[in-house]
């Protein structure tokens, strides 16, 4: 028993250093900004349907009730239960679990898939799932045959490769920068003195080193944003479904405390007066 | 007198016979006379008192609901976020409140620090105060594993690991306090019976005392000046007035609803701080095989936390770990015992010397510079800047016998000042 807790604590001890200095695995690569807006509930519900269709086959919102969603998302209930609810013997205030076992899942990717009902929140915000969804790339080496800009080597395939497109690491010419900053101009002709850089070297003058491949996807790269815009507002409104009630009742709680304010300053001032 | 009023005078006296409810009422409300000068800096004793009864009476609600198993606890209060009527806003009154309680006991700890409210005869009011600062820290620490979530889980590891840099019987009264070999299901149930039961009584036991020797010898005030010396002819204090009504509507109750506007705002609004009152890697349950990238406490936690890393180097054969634990509960315990550490004449800062005002100044930046360096990755510059404020933390204290007998401080005025 001894032995055992000395091994532990010797775990932790190894543990603790590394803890301290921020873990490596996930690549940086920087985040696109995502301004979610929950009010829009058109974009909700396209993006339900997105999570439905691609993602709860793996992943599931194990915290989330169908119900939930539809009346959220004013979806009327036969509909969700048609269109949205896939098990035969699924009923409306089951969660929104994935029917993937844990088993087939291990078996499957290595490992079981994390639940997205919180997933913006378990990262910081919604612009990491809004960036990840859209930096797939080409990689034969992997398993599935693609890789990830943000999670270097991800055990995940690309769900959505047929509406996207496959996209391929490319090399680009970008206008060469001058010492002072600016971009370089050919002093004859006027047109920009351009340079062929790839990957980081991208990345770090803020372009994208990707580049889809011509005719692989359905949806041209405005419409695919979209798509996974809508999809990162899906889940962030499921982060918190009590955000559409909270931030309502708010104001007028504020608004109620704030006139409430003036009455106990006023009658409080009286008393001071009196007192003093 | 008109018989309604003679028949409630009549009940009063049978129940007064019986149990002092009008002396009581008139000894700590209306007669309880508290000195006129009280400031903005008075208003955050009564401040934690509406924050403790918030806390109880969430929490009440929401152990209804929640599941101390560590199978079911995360997905009970998920359970409460989105199923139980209202659930959401009792979980974050609650996790708003945590971080207000310390809030507003930071801020009245400081108004002790600077009026010289612990010096004498209010030595116990201060030590009852430290006892009840200690048991909100624990409150707080048991607290925040029941979410169980993969921040609650590490940061009870770390926490709990701490016992075993103890020599010799370290190891074994970490398990003891685990009830396990790692933080388990075992764990939890029991941080969930201290959580609930064990500490909300003691701390509702060192509340009532540390009032009860509040009224027993009367409050400070901003000028440290002792109202008691001048009564009027019916032997009340001619700078005092009474607690209620002139304090309690006068003072307080607009001071309380301007609280809980700031406190709405955050509640409804920003109930998760930015990953500070609620931390991300909290939104996954507990996983011991998943270290979270930076394992922070709560904001409020943060001064101690960096200067238990700030122990960096190991001395007399013990390592590093156990004297930042030393330090760290150093830190926690030293300001008990500050009454008998400050030698000056006077009480508050406004008379005080150049010496009493500089360190006050230095030690009030230090701890917002510890705070801020517990949530960030230690490198060796800030491993440093953190020593360094450790060291003034407990300059502060150490050096207070020199500095407040040699500093020349200011007369003291008869009678209390308005300003």
């Amino acid at each position: 028993m001894r032995s055992h807790a000395m091994r532990m604590l010797l775990a932790i001890f190894l543990i603790l250093p590394s803890l301290s200095y921020a873990a490596g695995g996930e690549a940086s690569y920087p985040l696109d900004a995502m301004e979610p807006d929950v009010s829009d509930q058109e974009s909700l519900q396209r993006g339900a349907q997105t999570f439905v269709n691609y993602c709860l086959g793996c992943h599931g919102m194990s915290y989330q009730r169908y119900v939930r969603t539809a009346d959220d998302l004013g979806i009327p209930h036969e509909l969700m239960m048609e269109e949205m609810v896939f098990d035969p013997a699924g009923r409306i205030g089951d969660h929104m679990s994935s029917s993937m076992s844990v088993q087939n899942a291990k078996q499957w990717f290595g490992s079981v898939p994390p639940d997205l009902t919180m997933y913006t929140m378990l990262k910081g915000g919604p612009e990491y799932f809004y960036t990840y969804m859209r930096v797939f790339y080409e990689d034969t080496k992997r398993p599935f045959g693609v890789n990830n800009l943000l999670f270097e080597n991800v055990g995940m395939p690309h769900p959505l490769v047929a509406v996207q497109g496959l996209a391929r690491k490319v090399c680009k010419q970008i206008p060469k920068l001058a010492a002072n900053g600016g971009e370089m101009r050919d002093p004859l002709s006027g047109e920009p003195i351009t340079e062929e850089l790839c990957g980081d070297e991208l990345v770090d003058r803020g372009y994208s080193p990707l580049e889809i491949v011509e005719g692989s996807g359905t949806l041209s790269v405005d419409e695919y944003d979209q798509l996974i815009y809508d999809l990162t507002n899906f889940l962030y409104y499921t982060s918190d479904p009590s955000r559409l009630e909270r931030e309502r009742i708010g104001i007028y709680v504020l608004l109620f405390l704030a006139f409430f304010f003036v009455f106990t300053y006023m009658l409080g001032r009286e008393y001071t007066k009196e007192f003093h | 007198m008109s018989a309604i009023q003679d028949s409630f005078k009549n009940v009063m006296d049978w129940v007064d016979a019986r149990l002092p409810v009008t002396e009581t009422y008139e000894k700590h409300l209306s007669k309880y006379y508290a000195p006129k000068n009280f400031n903005f800096w008075y208003f955050f004793g009564v401040l934690a008192v509406v924050v403790l009864v918030n806390q109880l009476l969430t929490g009440i609600w929401l152990t209804m609901s929640y599941v101390p198993s560590a199978e079911g606890a995360f997905a009970s209060v998920e359970y409460i976020m989105r199923d139980v009527e209202y659930g959401w806003m009792l979980r974050y009154m609650h996790s708003t409140g945590a971080s207000a309680f310390f809030l507003v006991v930071y801020l009245h700890m400081f108004r002790g620090l600077a009026y010289g409210s612990y010096q004498k005869p209010r030595e116990l009011i201060w030590i009852l105060g430290m006892l009840i600062y200690v048991a909100l820290m624990a409150e707080g620490f048991f607290g925040y594993l029941l979410p169980w979530g993969n921040m609650s889980f590490w940061a009870g590891q770390v926490i709990v690991s701490l016992a075993g840099a103890i020599p010799v019987v370290g190891a074994d009264l970490a398990t003891w306090v685990r009830g396990d070999f790692n933080i388990s299901g075992i764990t939890l149930n029991r941080f969930f019976a201290l959580h609930v039961v064990l500490i909300p009584l003691v701390l509702i036991v060192l509340v009532f005392l540390h009032i009860l020797a509040l009224h027993e010898v009367g409050s400070n005030n901003p000028d440290g000046v002792d109202i008691k010396k001048d009564l009027d002819e019916d032997g009340k204090p001619v700078d005092g007035i009474p607690f209620h009504p002139a304090y309690t509507i006068g003072h307080d109750l607009p001071a309380i609803v301007g609280f809980l506007f700031l406190f709405c705002i955050v509640m409804f609004y920003y109930p998760d701080g930015g990953g500070y009152l609620i931390e991300h890697p909290n939104y996954e349950p507990a996983n011991p095989l998943k270290t979270p990238d930076l394992i922070a406490p709560v904001w409020y936690y943060t001064p101690f936390y960096s200067m238990l890393r700030a122990a960096t180097f190991p001395l007399f054969g013990l390592d590093a770990k156990f004297w930042g634990l030393v330090v760290m509960a150093g830190a926690i315990a030293l300001p008990a015992v500050l009454p008998w550490l400050d030698k000056s004449p006077v009480k508050s800062i406004r008379y005080k010397g150049m010496g009493s005002k500089i360190f006050l100044f230095v030690f009030i930046v230090s701890f917002f510079i510890l705070g801020y360096l517990g949530v960030q990755h230690p490198t060796p510059v800030r491993t440093l800047i953190a020593q360094i404020c450790t060291a003034i933390y407990f300059g502060y204290f150490l050096l207070m016998p020199w500095y407040t007998s040699v500093e020349k401080t200011k007369p003291v005025p008869d009678r209390v000042t308005m300003r």
